[in-house]
This record gives C-alpha cells, sequence and structure tokens, in this order.
C-alpha cells in the first residue's frame, strides 16, 4: 500500500522544524517513529500534504533524570524507555508492553502521546503518574499537564506551530510504586483492557499520593479521580483496594466489541485495578 | 528525492518519491525479494530488516528514512565463508515450513544473537513476539536460534577468542 502523494523535508534542529511547521500549515505533520501515522497514512486514514522528518534532530533522545524529574526526549524510542534504569514505577512496568519488539525500536513514547490514540497504554500512565508535556512553538517553549494536553480522540492541545520536544515526570521522592496491567489477545494488538496505578506510601505507611487510570474501556484514556480520592490518606488493605476496583468498573464506559463484552470488561478493569494497586504497594514497600 | 542506502554493504543510489515505503525500494528497486510483503499494516514482521543492526517493519517506514543508513535484508546474512549459523541452524532444526516468515525470523533471531548468545526460550519468545510464523512452527524457530547460538560460542571457543 502506498500513502497518498507528500512533499517530505528532514529538519536538523527544532527551530527549523517548527519554521518548516508553520510554512506547511496544518495540513503538515512531524514524522518521529511513524508506527502509528505511517499505517494511517498507508490506508489513507490520514494524508498530510507534507512531512517533517524529526528523526535527525540531535539531543531529543535522552532519558535521563535532573532535579527529581525524570526528562523523556521527543526521540526516545520504546525500546530505549524499556532499557532505561532511569524510568520507575507504572512507567517501567508500561515499556514492555507497548506494540511488539520491531515497533519498539522505532516507535517513540513522545509521538504516542501526542497521537492521541485513545487506545494508547502511555496517556493512561502518564495519567497515573503525572506529567507535563513540553511543548515549542515560534514563540517559544510552554509545558502542559497531561490531562490537559489529551484533548480527545486522537486531539492534543498542540498549537498548529507547536511540536513535542519532550515529557517532564516528577521522580517521587518517598516510598513509591507503580504498575500497568494489560490485557491483549495477543502480542502488539490494542490492549483489551489496561489499568495503569501509581502511589506513594507516607511515613505511617498509609497512601499519601495515588494515580490510577485505565486504557480502552472509554472513549479516551481515563483518569479515575474518586477512586484516588478514596485511597488518599488510608492504610493500604485489599478492602480499599477492592473498594476504588468497584469505583474504577463504575467509572467507565466499555464497549462489546470482539475483544469481549462489556460487561466482561468491567470486571477485568476491577480486577486489573486491585491486582495493579496490590503490586505497586508491594513495590513501594519493598522500599523500606 | 535522490538517497543512499547501504544495502548489505553495497551503496544502492536512487531517485524515489517519498512516499515510496523502504520495502518496496529493496523489492523493487533494488530487486532483493527475500523481504517479503505479509499483511503490509505493520502487525505481521515479514518486512523485517535489520536498520543499523536494529530489526524494524521495513513496510512502515520511508525509503527516504533509511537515507545514509545501513539495512541489512535476508540475501545480506550469508558470507563468503558460506551460510550464516543462523541461516544453517534454520535447516538443521528445521526452522521453516512454508517460508514466508523464515527471513525476519532469521534477521530477529541474528540480532538477538548479537546481544545474548545463549538466550533461553522466554527471551527467543519475547524476541520473536513481533513476528507472526501463519505455520505456527515456533518449536522449531526457537530451537533454531538456539542453536545456532550455541554453534557460534562453540566455534568461538573453539578459536580461543
Amino acid at each position: 500500500m502506498l500513502p497518498a502523494r507528500f512533499d517530505y523535508e528532514t529538519a536538523s534542529t527544532v527551530e527549523e522544524a517548527i519554521d518548516a511547521k508553520v510554512q506547511g500549515g496544518d495540513e503538515t505533520r512531524f514524522l518521529a517513529g511513524g508506527q502509528s501515522l505511517l499505517p494511517m497514512m498507508k490506508l489513507r486514514f490520514a494524508s498530510p500534504a507534507k512531512l517533517i522528518d524529526i528523526n535527525r534532530i540531535n539531543g531529543l533522545d535522552k532519558i535521563e533524570r535532573r532535579d527529581g524529574t525524570l526528562h523523556i526526549g521527543a526521540l526516545a524510542r520504546h525500546a530505549d524507555v524499556v532499557a532505561s534504569s532511569e524510568t520507575f514505577g507504572a512507567i517501567a512496568s508500561a515499556a514492555p508492553w507497548i506494540a511488539d519488539p520491531l515497533v519498539r525500536n522505532l516507535g517513540t513514547m513522545c509521538g504516542s502521546v501526542a497521537h492521541c490514540d485513545p487506545e494508547g497504554d502511555w496517556n493512561s500512565v502518564l495519567l497515573a503518574t503525572g506529567a507535563d508535556v513540553v511543548a515549542r512553538g515560534s514563540h517559544g517553549e510552554r509545558t502542559i499537564a497531561i490531562g490537559d494536553f489529551i484533548r480527545d480522540f486522537f486531539e492534543n492541545a498542540l498549537a498548529d506551530d507547536e511540536m513535542v520536544t519532550g515529557l517532564r515526570i516528577a521522580v517521587p521522592s518517598a516510598r513509591s510504586g507503580g504498575d500497568y496491567q494489560k490485557l491483549e489477545r495477543k502480542i502488539g494488538d490494542y490492549a483489551t483492557v489496561g489499568v495503569a496505578a501509581q502511589i506513594e506510601l507516607s511515613a505511617t505507611g498509609a497512601i499519601s499520593k495515588a494515580g490510577l487510570a485505565l486504557t480502552a474501556v472509554a472513549p479516551i484514556n481515563t483518569k479515575v479521580a474518586d477512586a484516588e480520592t478514596v485511597l488518599i490518606g488510608n492504610q493500604p488493605s485489599e478492602g480499599l483496594f477492592a473498594e476504588a476496583a468497584e469505583i474504577a468498573a463504575a467509572a467507565c464506559s466499555p464497549r462489546d466489541d470482539v475483544r469481549g463484552s462489556a460487561r466482561w470488561k468491567r470486571r477485568v478493569v476491577a480486577a486489573f485495578t486491585r491486582r495493579a494497586l496490590a503490586a505497586s504497594t508491594q513495590q513501594a514497600q519493598a522500599q523500606g | 528525492m535522490d538517497i543512499t542506502i547501504n544495502i548489505n554493504g553495497a551503496e544502492h543510489e536512487a531517485s524515489i518519491e517519498p512516499r515510496r515505503l523502504l520495502v518496496d525500494h529493496i523489492r523493487t528497486e533494488v530487486g532483493l525479494t527475500g523481504t517479503h510483503i505479509g499483511c503490509d499494516t505493520t502487525s505481521c514482521g515479514a518486512c523485517t530488516v535489520l536498520l543499523d543492526g536494529t530489526p524494524v517493519k521495513s513496510c512502515t517506514m520511508l525509503a527516504v528514512q533509511a537515507d545514509g543508513r545501513s539495512v541489512t535484508t535476508v540475501e545480506g546474512l550469508k558470507t563468503a565463508e558460506g551460510l550464516h549459523p543462523i541461516q544453517t541452524a534454520f535447516s538443521e532444526e528445521h526452522g521453516l515450513q512454508c517460508g514466508f516468515c523464515t527471513p525476519a525470523m532469521m534477521l530477529v533471531g541474528a540480532a538477538l544473537l548479537e546481544e545474548n548468545p545463549a538466550p533461553d526460550d522466554d527471551e527467543v519468545r519475547w524476541a520473536i513476539s513481533g513476528n507472526l510464523c501463519r505455520c505456527t512452527g515456533y518449536m522449531n524457530i526457537v530451537k533454531a536460534i538456539q542453536a545456532a547460538g550455541a554453534a557460534v560460542t562453540a566455534a568461538d571457543a573453539a578459536d580461543g577468542s
């Protein structure tokens, strides 16, 4: 299959890429890993007039911790995230479950985030951990909280002249843990159900921070704020996790489809929420 | 657009449309048909090539993106001395049935062995989890990749290297 015709330009700096985007207008797309964009172009679901290849920009592929913040560059591939020792919790847990090994070698984490596929895994993970998306445009740089960045189904909050240059994620200071539970029919398929959890424990062992988000069981990635509220301030226990799990199951709106019935998916959400919270707590408690 | 890609050690210059996929370029322009097109939708991995040594799906990459880079296809596995150990192992362990997924399986296997010469079953299965074998001949594919690793390790030991 051939994509429709387009103009192709390579950028060697972020400034060049932004200039090219300004000149190209809104029918212009950035090309990073291309593992979502190119399949869509081949199926003619997307037909951009121009692609700006950002793969040759130096320095955007880093994954590093600075001043208590995890920085993930726009060209860090999923495979780099899997291999990195700088990640933590739900991010480290989810990375090996993104697509398949070949796609992980080209696809980028930031590209997935910007793509805003409602069934993508990363945006749920980041809703659970909290994250800022760093965007650069012709008027400079700004950061957008992940909850504001995800606008809708395949829609992000970037302006026409902006590109994502990276992610900033606060590294938990206290005892913390995170987990991503994903059910998929086969490696590389979309999640049937995904649940991301990230928690922190206080000195008394109570949950001081909690993040919980769901993949593929609602029209967009869903943060379950009510469940987070129930968790915070309480000692972790099976009963507490079960309560959070029922809130999560009630908060989603899965559909009947080839992957399973809505009713069954809701039960998977509940089971995965319990498991993800238990695994996160175990991780945090093991930290002393 | 004018591009130059090093394919299996030889520089290939071409003038192509940006929308040309790497797999089509390799098969049609360069004439190397060992790289297969299976699903053409980023699912099956039959089109796997090594890009600077890393396995990627060549149906999900533009040929212009490979400008200035090195690509290894299945045709690049064999050396002046003969078959690559992974090719010998696939033959000896019956690691193929219809053969359609085989070039990709061998390239993924060769890349895995570069990093991990003695992978266990789970490590091999994880590495090939982006590649489908519709004959479902996975058992012997896993055995063949492990046998190739063992053969290389034994040969290195015999060389004293």
